[in-house]
């Protein structure tokens, strides 16, 4: 990496620990919300955001975007903290997400939050909307991606298979489906539960043109994202490997529930070893 | 009647090629069943704005909805059990939900579907529509009302379930007459009793007012084509008139047709009601015409249950 990749890393390094920050305050106020799911995908979420993705947060309806599903929407916490430090609503609102009259919804709901390219909440619809986009831009002769994050646990939906077949042979090559691989769901580990392996190569089967990465390293997203992008013809998938709850190392190691509530104490610690974090990466920068 | 007959589902390929020439937008997604459905009449006029997903309505429903959130405005089109049945929590999601311009047109609705049976006899999409908060739902009589109410859906952008069938019915309706979301139609005056029917029932209605005359009862008969919205006005001046009412369609009488007149009614001007429609089962195969005597569902039901609240209708 060149010395200007490596300021551009420190810097999403840097907006990806604040918004996890973030996403631990919301979840803690909001006294629910999915805490490990929602930090798997938040350096995907970033990357994406705040260096791949063609937005425009003061025009958020311009045609010319590209466009964003969150397939497994009970990780709107990372998206929400992330829309708003891109500027697309006060961060003031994330302190509201889940209560009453809030914009932020539990799970996003497309008429009432700018940014929001789709609805999501119930599992395994994001690819399928994602497919009706892709065509509908190729349709329009528009350059636009659409990208689409998936759970891995919501792979055990079959209609992510149905649109799989259906973004292979419209070849739509402007659809990238990522897959926050972090290997768990509500009741425990994929593979004990249903298993997805081997996945790439079902991917494969399927008619996507797929590529693994480690899901918390900027560079090698990046690498990924390059890979996939050159492939002409068919649909992307990404499947990056991530950790449940990354960042906080009790949730790493399984110290937290899927849908944690967590007490003053507790989020006081847990943001402390965020802190330290950020603390490290500002000293790396100077 | 001497009428020429024709189906509702014929006039879906119709007013889709009409609706493909008025509006470069208007796209249709496909799950398998053009040939059937008559949708291929707009796939061969229109081969690049026809999407067929393949057997997968839900994909069907996802897509329409990424394509509406891309500004276009997808006519989803699919046999009822399995677009209404089959995606029904991607209709709830990907389109009513987030109140979608996205227009949901099943075919092959209702026991009169014949020789399938009952996996392929729709009789709940009428109540698993009418439930979804932003969704209206429309049920034509004839190939005319069918194929101008799709042709104006075009005017709307919201969520719309269109139920159209299989069995050939009399033209009634004439090319310029109009159906606007939340309308209704008195088809024939009357002072003495009310009927308000939907889709096929209507000719059953029709044939019962005439026995009723001979028996000296003036039934007014109402086309109730939009069950939601409700033409609430339409139905209570009508009862207001009449004391009483008599609700007829092809769907079970839970929560279609009939559990709408009676919710309005019940509120607004409680009078006796009756209703003729399918007894909360399932169908089974037979040609359409035994099904409607063997499910009663014909005019001499409707003749009995008009005789009931007639007798005791409010004055």
């Amino acid at each position: 990496m060149n010395a200007l990749e490596r300021d551009l890393e420190l810097q999403l390094r840097r907006i990806a620990v604040e918004v996890r920050k973030d996403v631990l305050r919301m979840i803690s106020i909001a006294d629910s919300g999915h805490l490990g799911s929602s930090f798997s995908c938040v350096d995907i979420l970033v990357y994406l955001y705040f260096h791949l993705m063609k937005v425009n947060p003061a025009e958020p309806d311009w045609m010319e975007r590209d466009r964003f599903v969150l397939s497994k929407g009970h990780a709107c916490p990372s998206l929400y903290a992330v829309l708003a430090r891109k500027g697309y609503f006060e961060r003031e609102e994330l302190w509201n997400y889940r209560k009453l009259g809030s914009l932020l919804q539990g799970h996003p709901l497309y008429i009432n939050t700018l940014g929001i390219d789709a609805p999501s909440g119930s599992l395994g619809m994001g690819a399928g909307i994602s497919c009706g986009m892709a065509m509908a831009l190729k349709s329009l002769s528009l350059d636009s991606k659409v990208f689409c994050l998936m759970g891995d646990g919501e792979l055990q939906e079959g209609s992510c298979w149905e649109a799989f077949m259906t973004a292979s042979h419209w070849k739509l090559d402007n659809l990238f489906f990522v897959i926050d691989r972090n290997g768990q769901q509500m009741e425990g580990h994929t593979e004990a539960i249903k298993a997805l392996e081997p996945l790439k190569r079902k991917l494969e089967s399927f008619g996507l043109v797929c590529f693994e990465t480690d899901g918390h390293d900027f560079s090698l997203i990046d690498e990924a994202f390059a890979q996939a992008s050159l492939a002409k013809g068919p649909p992307k998938a990404i499947i990056a490997h991530t950790k449940w709850g990354r960042g906080i190392t009790l949730a790493e190691n399984g110290g937290i529930p899927v849908k944690a509530s967590l007490s003053r104490n507790e989020v006081t610690i847990l943001l402390d070893e965020l802190n330290r974090e950020s603390m490290a990466l500002s000293e790396e920068g100077r | 009647m001497t009428m020429e007959t024709r189906s509702t589902r014929e006039a879906l390929g119709d007013a889709l090629v009409e609706l493909g020439g008025l509006d470069g937008d208007v796209v249709v997604i496909d799950a398998d069943a053009a040939s059937s459905t008559h949708v291929k009449a707009f796939a061969d006029g229109f081969p690049d704005r026809y999407y067929n997903v393949g057997i997968a309505e839900q994909n069907m429903i996802e897509v329409a909805s990424g394509m509406a959130l891309v500004g276009k405005k997808p006519y989803a089109t699919a046999f009822s059990s399995f677009l209404a049945g089959r995606a029904y929590d991607q209709i709830r999601c990907c389109v009513a939900m987030p109140n979608l311009n996205i227009k949901l047109i099943a075919t092959h609705a209702g026991i009169t579907v014949g020789e399938d049976g009952a996996t392929h006899q729709m009789l709940e999409d009428v109540a698993l529509m009418r439930v979804l908060p932003n969704m209206s739902v429309m049920v034509p009589a004839d190939y005319w009302s069918a194929r101008n109410m799709i042709i104006s859906s075009l005017k709307s952008d919201k969520p719309l379930y269109v139920r159209l069938g299989r069995a050939e019915v009399p033209m009634f309706y004439s090319p310029r007459d109009e159906f606007a979301i939340g309308g209704g139609r008195i088809v024939r005056e009357g002072k003495d009793v009310t009927i308000v029917a939907c889709g096929i029932m209507l000719f059953e209605a029709l044939k019962a007012a005439d026995i009723l005359a001979r028996q000296e009862i003036e039934a007014e008969v109402i086309d109730c084509y939009s069950i939601k919205p409700l033409p609430e006005d339409l139905i209570q001046s009508s009862v207001r008139r009449t004391g009483c009412c008599v609700v007829a369609e092809e769907h079970n009488r839970i929560g279609g047709l009939c559990g709408a007149v009676a919710e309005s009614l019940c509120v607004n001007y409680p009078v006796p009601v009756r209703f003729v429609a399918i007894d909360d089962r399932f169908g089974e195969s037979g040609t359409p015409a035994e099904l409607q005597e063997y499910y009663s569902i014909k005019f001499r039901e409707i003749v009995g249950a008009v005789a009931q609240v007639w007798a005791t209708r409010r004055r």
